[in-house]
Parts: C-alpha cells; sequence; structure tokens
C-alpha cells in the first residue's frame, strides 16, 4: 500500500485545499492520471499520480485544507488486497477517512453537448454533466465548457490576494538568499524572424510558430550545452536536473502569474514548443494546468516583449538557479560587414545564481541562445 | 453572412481568447489592443478562432491590418 500525498508545487507552497476526487475507490490507476484538484496558491491545480495501482481509501474530504506531505489517499499495487497497512504511516494526524464520492449534485446527466463541448472537456478535465447548457434547447457548446473550466479557478480578491503573497514569499526568500548575477546582450533576431515569417507563410493558421517558441526551444539547447544553468539549489549544493524542463511565465488575465514546464523541451520540435505553448497557456488560465507541470520546472523564461518592454532582468524562482528574461523585438541600426544597415534586435538576459555559475559560464549560456537564434531552421 | 452577424462572431472569437471582456463595452473603432489585454499567444488564437468561426485566414502579413472589431469586420466581409 502506497500512501499519496499532497504534492509540493514550488518553493513557497505549503499547503492545499482539496477540490474534488476524480477517481473513485476501486479505480486503475495509471503513472500521469489526474486523480484530483487541489486549490493552491497558484489557483487550482489537477494532481497527478505518479505510480500504477488502484486508488484505495481518500483520506481527505472535498473542502479540507491539508500540509504538503499529509497523505491524501492510499493507493494499492496490482494484486494487493485492499485495507493493506500503508507503506509510511502519516505525518499529520490523519483525516476521518472519507469515502470518495462525487461532487454534490454532479449526478451524472445525460445531456447533450456538441462534438466541440466534448473535445474541450476532455481537454480541460471538465465534468460534462456538471455543465450548464446555454445552447439550442440547453445543449452544451464549448463556451459552455470554457466558462466552467474558468470557474474552477480562484477569481476576486481573495485568490489575487492569495497568489500575490505566494510571488512574494518565493521572491523575497529568492533576494534574500541567492546572489543573483545579471548579464544581458542584444540578438540579432533578422534570420529567425525572416525564417518564421517564410516558415509561417506556408503553414494553415493553426498550425502558426511565434518567436517565443524559438525563443524557449534555443534556451533549451542552451541549457543542454551548459547544464550549470539547468537544475537546482538543495541543501545547500547545486543539484543539476535529468532533463531540461523549460518553465513558461505565463500572466494570468485577473492578476498574478505561474510558469508551468513544457517537458523535455530540448528533445521537442518547434511544433511540439508551440503547441505546448499553447496548450499551457489556455490551461493556465482556465485553471487546469497539472502539479507535475508546476514542480517540474528546471529553469525559467519570462517575455515581457508583448508590453514593449524593451530589457528585463528577472528574479530566480527557488530552487531553480538561473532566469532568462526577453524584451520586444526593434528595428536598430546595425553594424554588418562594415554597414550600418536596419536590423531587428532583441535584448535578451540571464539571471543566475552566483552559487552555481560565475559569470563566464552564465556568458556562455547567453552566447549559445544567441548562437541557436542564428540558426532557427536548426531549433 | 451579414456585417452584424461577422462583428457577432468576431465578439465570440474574443470572448474565446478573453472570457472576461464584455464587447458591448468595447469601441467598436478604437484600437482593440488598447483596450484588451492581448498578448501575442491570445493574438494568434484569436486569429485562429476567426478563421474556425467565418471561414477566413489571415495571413500574418495582414495582422497589422486587424486593428479594431470594425477593421476586423470589414476585413473578414470582403474575404468572404
Amino acid at each position: 500500500m502506497i500512501e499519496f500525498r499532497m504534492p509540493s508545487l514550488g518553493a513557497d507552497m505549503e499547503a492545499g485545499t482539496l477540490v474534488q476526487w476524480l477517481k473513485q475507490p476501486g479505480d486503475a490507476l495509471s503513472k500521469g492520471d489526474i486523480i484530483a484538484v487541489v486549490d493552491t496558491d497558484k489557483g487550482a491545480i489537477d494532481i497527478e499520480v505518479f505510480q500504477d495501482g488502484i486508488l484505495d481509501r481518500a483520506l481527505v474530504s472535498p473542502g479540507e485544507k491539508v500540509p504538503v506531505g499529509a497523505p491524501l489517499a492510499t493507493i494499492r499495487t496490482i494484486g494487493e488486497p485492499a485495507g493493506a497497512v500503508p507503506v509510511a504511516a502519516p505525518p499529520a494526524a490523519a483525516s476521518t477517512p472519507a469515502a470518495v464520492s462525487p461532487e454534490p449534485g454532479s449526478a451524472r446527466r445525460e445531456r447533450r453537448a456538441s462534438p466541440g463541448a466534448r473535445k474541450a472537456a476532455e481537454e480541460l478535465h471538465v465534468d460534462i454533466a456538471s455543465v450548464d447548457g446555454t445552447g439550442p434547447e440547453g445543449a452544451i457548446t464549448r463556451e459552455d465548457v470554457e466558462r466552467a473550466a474558468s470557474r474552477r479557478r480562484r477569481t476576486g480578491r481573495e485568490g489575487f490576494e492569495g497568489m500575490r503573497t505566494a510571488i512574494g514569499a518565493a521572491m523575497s526568500r529568492s533576494k534574500r538568499e541567492i546572489p543573483h548575477l545579471y548579464l544581458s546582450t542584444t540578438v540579432d533576431m533578422t534570420k529567425s524572424l525572416a525564417w518564421l515569417t517564410a516558415e509561417n507563410e506556408t503553414r494553415a493558421v493553426e498550425r502558426r510558430l511565434l518567436p517565443i517558441a524559438l525563443l524557449v526551444k534555443a534556451v533549451a539547447r542552451a541549457a543542454r550545452e551548459v547544464p550549470e544553468v539547468n537544475g537546482f539549489w538543495r541543501d545547500d549544493a547545486f543539484r543539476p536536473a535529468d532533463g531540461v524542463h523549460v518553465g513558461c511565465a505565463i500572466a494570468l488575465r485577473d492578476g498574478g502569474l505561474v510558469a508551468p514546464a513544457i517537458h523535455d523541451t530540448d528533445h521537442r520540435s518547434l511544433d511540439e514548443v508551440m503547441n505546448g505553448l499553447t496548450d499551457l497557456v489556455a490551461r493556465a488560465r482556465a485553471g487546469t494546468l497539472r502539479s507535475s507541470e508546476l514542480s517540474d520546472p528546471t529553469i525559467t523564461v519570462t517575455n515581457l516583449g508583448d508590453l514593449g518592454v524593451e530589457t528585463a532582468f528577472a528574479i530566480i524562482y527557488p530552487p531553480q538557479v538561473a532566469i532568462v528574461a526577453c524584451g520586444r523585438v526593434v528595428q536598430r541600426p546595425w553594424v554588418s560587414d562594415g554597414r550600418i544597415e536596419p536590423r531587428s534586435v532583441m535584448t535578451a538576459s540571464v539571471s543566475a545564481d552566483h552559487r552555481v555559475v560565475d559569470g563566464r559560464r552564465a556568458g556562455r549560456f547567453l552566447a549559445a541562445i544567441e548562437r541557436w537564434l542564428q540558426t532557427p531552421e536548426l531549433l | 453572412m451579414t456585417h452584424d452577424e461577422i462583428r457577432a462572431q468576431v465578439s465570440h472569437a474574443l470572448t474565446s481568447v478573453a472570457p472576461e471582456i464584455d464587447p458591448a463595452s468595447l469601441n467598436p473603432s478604437a484600437p482593440l489592443r488598447d483596450q484588451v489585454d492581448l498578448d501575442s499567444m491570445d493574438f494568434l488564437r484569436f486569429v485562429v478562432e476567426v478563421h474556425t468561426r467565418l471561414g477566413v485566414a489571415v495571413p500574418e502579413a495582414d495582422y497589422a491590418k486587424l486593428t479594431s472589431l470594425d477593421a476586423i469586420a470589414d476585413y473578414v466581409a470582403s474575404r468572404q
């Protein structure tokens, strides 16, 4: 028997509130399945399991707030009898065992829903039986599902203040504990943008790429070359990460931000990176991010260029050791082959933990990003 | 499709990307990005929605023409 515990979704998370169980006792579980929705200072997060098995018992009821590390449920391995003793005793007083039951009032109803609505419900992990339809004769539309997903995310002053508190705690800790070093460079984006324009002319609208996809991939490739920027500072030592999982800062529409990861970014094609970004933005704003997406980033990228910002220096999100920030692309006179000509340029910066890297290695990392952006066709 | 119907579909496309927007509160002739917080990802999703709902694929070279709700509706009408 395995205890499934409240995961930590960042250095600043101390507790979470169970919103809803998405699996029933007796349900088979596969690694990566979403088992529950938990409300945190970052909003509602889909919690995944990391082992195969069968959900045995729920130990926490919807509405209960429990600390990180507290047991949420027991999971038995395939073939194991029900009611076996869990591997570890609960670290905190166990809550009254609660039978896993659907949300009150969510009794399954046969409802008419458009194919688009069903697809959206699947993508956004919304129980379509709980959605109010506004289409003809009460049919559920895609917009109804997206509205229901939005409502899952906490809104209003309480949610906003909770997220600001969490961001404030993480950033204060970062500036207090991490000796930041900051480097920046001006990147000639002319080749990247020309390649992107030509590439997008051959693509259908929904398959177009944005410059941020190139930047995220370039950061991932550069991080693979300079592994000292890719990992975590834990227990007074640098722990390099096994993979490159680039966290992408996403501003939420009612304030605050999250930085979920695109897993194994360095091994993904540009299309996969772009699709990953599109998916993360939609789910971050709908409140349907997965726990692993928030807990796994090994380095973060933030893009403030859309706001007209030319240069930004970001604060490292602990326990990570580096963050890359980029500004907007602007036209500037540029000397090339002894001639002055207009070029599209962008300022990119890296903030790095000086306990782990020095200026030379961080500079090499920044130079690698710039080099990859000169060969977009190889990204 | 009438101009009003096109405008309604454009508004639906916008709210599907930014659900907090009340299209009735927008000035249809004023620059959209001065009234609504849309980043480049939001704008691409909006263009995809316009294509899905109205069957008009906007090339990147024409993005600069999509300045306001009126301009977008005019653009779509001219290509249907």
